[in-house]
């Protein structure tokens, strides 16, 4: 691992202690001023202790562009969950069970690794697709309806409106 | 009956039917992935449309409902993905190969590197 | 009112009992696993709806660290099972 500067370090801890203090009063659920206090001195701890640990996040993140993107992303990953949710919800109950299954594989072009993990959740959320491994840029899904065991067909079937939104928060 | 109860209500029926698809879904499909399959799409929108629905309810009285119910929410939404992965991909590993129906080879693209892999491991033994 | 929660929770018994019986059935670990993972959700959502009847609110604490060491199990299940534990 490479070793960071000082104001690396800084924004780091500053980021971590922000977020781990709006878990804190989401759990806590109150502003009396002792639960603060105290969850002032915790959070601080944990965020000097995990300064390494928490490596893809920057300010970065958080510019104006990327918040409209995330929001659009949040928009239809919701749709996507829904539409998921009534296409398994036909086919259980269907009394002669409409499926074909299999696994096929693409390659997608992500950067870092925190992206590839958040694309591989959103496809295990959309309709009839389970991501079972990644190797390198290649996506391993099973498909619990397969249409077409061409990979690039595959992956505009699957994942591209998705890693579109994502290369425009991630670059 | 406020506008709370009507809209809460909903949303928890339907959270209801979908959570109850989901068992049902995990008793008929016929192999583990797609156990998985219905496992994990019906109960994590069931979960969660039935949580926000009772957050609903509960808004009139309080505010700390709705926001316990969103950070169980977003647990869930980030939880059930990937403890789905964790199960499919251990399962392949145990050498448990996906049902299909078809004699098509090109059905099961990770065969073969999951062979590759295995091989791999009897030659570094 | 009380009515939605009963009507609810009689669909979380229904879905219970189906993964129940996929529990004792299924044939391999992995089935039984699937089994569990959704029986942890199920009670999650189930001990939110108690807690909204008896308008108690630390079943909601409850069911968030019900919901936390079912997804740490499941996991470490997952890991056994490959071997890499």
């Amino acid at each position: 691992m490479k070793s960071l500067t000082l104001n690396e370090k800084l924004t780091r801890f500053t980021i971590n202690w922000f977020f781990l203090m709006i878990v804190w009063v989401a759990f806590t659920t109150s502003f009396a001023a002792q639960e603060l206090i105290v969850g002032g001195i915790a959070t601080m701890l944990i965020s000097f202790f995990t300064i390494p640990l928490f490596t893809c996040c920057t300010l970065k993140l958080l510019a104006p562009k990327q918040l409209f993107y995330m929001s659009y992303y949040l928009i239809i990953f919701v749709r996507e969950l829904i539409k998921s949710n009534v296409d398994v919800a036909r086919r259980v109950i269907t009394p002669s069970l409409p499926i074909n299954p299999g696994i096929v594989k693409f390659k997608s072009e992500l950067p870092t690794d925190f992206a590839k993990m958040v694309l591989a959740n959103s496809i295990t959320l959309t309709p009839g697709t389970l991501s079972i491994d990644i190797i390198d840029d290649t996506f391993y899904i099973h498909w619990i309806d397969v249409k077409t065991t061409d990979p690039e067909e595959a992956f505009t079937e699957i994942a591209e409106t998705f890693e579109k939104i994502l290369l425009k928060i991630f670059k | 009956m406020s506008i709370y109860e009507i809209i809460g209500s909903v949303l928890s029926l339907i959270g209801a039917s979908f959570l109850f698809l989901g068992g049902l879904g995990i008793y008929r499909m016929p192999d583990v992935y797609n156990r998985l399959q219905a496992g994990t799409k019906a109960t994590t929108l069931g979960a969660m449309s039935l949580i926000l629905g009772v957050g609903v309810i509960k808004m009139e009285d309080s505010w700390t409902w709705i926001v316990k119910a969103i950070i169980i929410i977003v647990f869930i939404a980030i939880s059930n993905p990937i403890s789905s992965h964790a199960l499919s991909r251990a399962m392949y590993h145990r050498k448990n190969f996906p049902f299909i129906k078809s004699k098509d080879k090109n059905m099961d693209a990770y065969r073969e590197v999951f062979e590759e892999m295995e091989k791999k491991k009897e030659d570094k033994k | 009112m009380i009515y939605i929660f009963y009507i609810t929770l009689l669909l979380l018994t229904l879905g219970m009992i189906f993964s129940i019986i996929r529990f004792v059935k299924g044939p391999t670990a992995g089935d039984r696993t699937v089994a569990l993972d959704t029986m942890t959700t199920l009670m999650v959502a189930g001990l939110f709806v108690l807690g909204a009847i008896f308008d108690r609110f630390i079943y909601v604490d409850v069911a968030l660290i019900y919901g936390v060491l079912g997804f740490i199990g499941v996991i470490v299940i997952a890991r056994y099972l490959e071997g890499a534990l």
